[in-house]
């Protein structure tokens, strides 16, 4: 087999058929000649998810868009389990593909309606015809969209493993059957937090296995439900992020600089539309989650690093900024608390949200009136400010030791 | 006459010499054994305080609010008090043994009891211990649900916990000692009683506005202001 293309479902049958439609299309147009083979593996949907998947047919396709197959495209539909768990799931696909020796796989959300047939080219061509092992997505975003993507998983992830990834947790990639290989025999799978967060491993995994990345830009960004908890959210992305900082701790701790990403298209791609934005709520939650969190906060943060943090918190919503220097200091401290366990791990991360409201709120005062371009230099002012305090996140992973 | 009081107290003291010379190993050999008891009692005080360095007792006594507990007693670090309290209980354990040895008649029952209840002050320990560990844990969680939930009054929810938590461990660690049982059951009973009556009380007379207007935030206002924050983190 020469492409694999897998498709994560639970209860999607309202957008799953217009998915595989388009992967469908994407494999008939951009690679006629090669073997493929599409698999949806759901998660016990409720719904008619699989009779959406199994009905979709190729006919539909060819009528369509004017395509015509020459070889068979079986899309195969599986049940891995009774409820969601993404780790499952592409520990199945990265199974099916080491079994079917495919060269490139791709995973594609089940929500992504605005797929493109060139979505197909733009994930597996880097990899099937130029041999990378691991394409990450670009998206067109909102300047206000995935903030905790900007201000700490991109900036932290790019600091500590010395490439500009933009989208470490991405909801679209591709991978080699090498890097799949090295995958299925790691130990990427064991993680405290209940398998959580296995996008952001893998990344981690391609970087410090010294794996070639590409990075391929998607258009905009599908919305997607995963992520409507911020707490989870974080569990998902900073637990994952600290957890791997561990068994890498070799390969970061080298590291000085960052290197690019080879990119097809654009690196950003910032929209500017007005949405509504309740500000006033974030300013609330960050000063009372101080201030009701201070016994906890004691137990992670330096005492100068809460001092600061307790003295912004008394500012007027008016005046009010979370610097990035006191921030990225928040973060290494966030991060080797976790390292050192000083208080039960989750409470950590858990601990981390009402000050990432503040950062945000920080965010988008000072973005508010911001085009794409000035959003970008601030994300890369705050990614450079990560950059040079890494001795001080050495200085505290190593003190105590 | 004066030669049959002589006599007397001749043979009395010699009868106290003889009981002396029976008695004085008896006391050099409990000596002995208080001496060894003290050696063996400072080594042991010795590798467990390192045995409680090297498994971080004193970090989790940190988080579990033990060790600020301590300091208001004036009371030195928890691996510290642990290492003494077992050198007493083994020097002392090796004392008794040594007063056994006196074969002081009605002394041998009361050693017996102590050894007896040398385990359950352990349980009891162990289970205070724990409780403050578990005290710790849950009103943290608590703490950490409540003010990432935007509930009102978080500190006062991990407080609650925190406190039905300790009672309820102090009152089975006193059961486990066997004092006052009785006392201590009806105790718990009375004042956690009394707690939900009053939060009862309060809720369903006193805070019905509150509670009305807290769940109109939570189920009206908050779904309002979440339709406003389209912001996605991620």
């Amino acid at each position: 087999m020469d492409l694999l293309v897998g498709v994560p479902t639970h209860n999607n049958a309202r957008t799953v058929g217009e998915t595989v439609q388009g992967i469908r299309v994407g494999l008939l147009k951009y690679f006629p000649r090669e073997r493929a083979v599409i698999l949806n593996l759901d998660a016990g949907s409720k719904d008619s998810t699989r009779e959406v998947v199994a009905a979709a047919s190729i006919n539909d396709v060819q009528r369509s868009a004017d395509l015509y197959a020459l070889r068979t495209l079986p899309c195969i539909s599986m049940v891995y389990g009774d409820s969601p768990a993404t780790e499952v799931a592409l520990r199945t696909v990265l199974a099916a593909a080491e079994l079917l020796r495919a060269k490139a796989c791709a995973i594609v959300s089940p929500e992504s309606t605005n797929i493109t047939p060139d979505w197909m080219e733009r994930l597996l061509r880097p990899v099937h015809r130029d041999n990378f092992d691991l394409v990450t997505p670009v998206y067109r975003r909102h300047k206000f969209d995935g903030l905790l993507l900007r201000n700490l998983i991109y900036p932290m992830t790019r600091a500590l493993y010395a490439k500009r990834v933009r989208e470490p947790y991405g909801v679209e990639f591709a991978f080699s059957g090498r890097f799949c290989s090295h995958l299925l025999e790691m130990q990427v799978w064991d993680h405290d937090a209940g398998g959580v967060g296995t996008e952001l491993r893998m990344t981690i995994a391609a970087i410090a296995g010294g794996f070639r990345l590409y990075q391929t830009f998607l258009g905009t960004k599908p919305h997607l439900d995963r992520t409507a908890d911020l707490v989870a959210a974080i569990r998902q992305t900073v637990g994952t992020l600290f957890w791997s900082a561990e068994p890498n701790f070799q390969y970061w701790s080298g590291n000085r600089g960052t290197e690019s990403v080879p990119t097809s298209g654009a690196e950003y791609d910032l929209t500017t539309e007005p949405i509504r934005v309740n500000r006033k709520r974030l300013y609330q939650l960050f000063g009372s989650g101080v201030g009701e969190l201070e016994p906890v906060l004691k137990s992670i943060l330096s005492p100068q690093t809460l001092e600061e943090i307790q003295a912004i918190a008394t500012l007027s919503e008016e005046n009010f900024r979370y610097p990035h220097e006191l921030w990225v200091k928040t973060a290494y401290e966030f991060a080797s608390s976790y390292h050192k366990s000083v208080i039960n791990r989750d409470h950590i991360i858990q601990a981390l949200a009402p000050l990432y409201r503040g950062k945000v709120y920080t965010f988008l005062v000072e973005n508010r009136d911001a085009s794409g371009e000035e959003v970008e230099a601030n994300v890369e002012d705050l990614c450079l400010t990560f950059e040079r305090l890494k001795p001080y996140l050495l200085d505290l992973w190593n003190a105590g030791e | 006459m004066w030669e049959m009081i002589m006599g007397e107290l001749d043979h009395a003291m010699q009868e106290l010499a003889r009981n002396f010379a029976h008695f004085l190993p008896r006391l050099l050999a409990m000596l002995i054994i208080a001496l060894l008891g003290w050696v063996v009692a400072s080594l042991l005080r010795v590798v467990l305080r390192a045995i409680l360095r090297i498994v971080k007792l004193d970090r989790l006594s940190d988080n579990a609010g033990t060790t600020q507990m301590l300091n208001k007693l004036a009371l030195p670090s928890s691996s510290e008090l642990l290492s003494r309290v077992v050198f007493w209980v083994v020097w002392l354990g090796f004392i008794l043994l040594g007063v056994q040895v006196l074969g002081i008649v009605g002394l041998q029952e009361y050693v017996s009891r102590f050894f007896l209840y040398l385990p359950r002050l352990f349980g009891a320990m162990f289970i205070v211990f724990f409780g403050l560990v578990a005290a710790s844990f849950f009103s943290r969680a608590a703490l950490l649900a409540a003010v990432n939930a935007d509930s009102p009054s978080p500190r006062l929810l991990a407080t609650v916990i925190r406190t039905i938590i300790v009672v309820f461990s102090v009152s089975m660690a006193f059961e486990q000692l066997g004092l006052a049982e009785r006392t201590i059951l009806v105790t718990f009973a009375i004042a956690f009683g009394a707690l939900m009556l009053g939060l009862a009380l309060a809720f369903g007379l006193g805070g019905r506005d509150l509670a009305r207007r807290f769940l109109e935030r939570r189920f009206l206002k908050e779904k309002e202001e979440q339709k406003h924050d389209e912001l996605s983190p991620l």
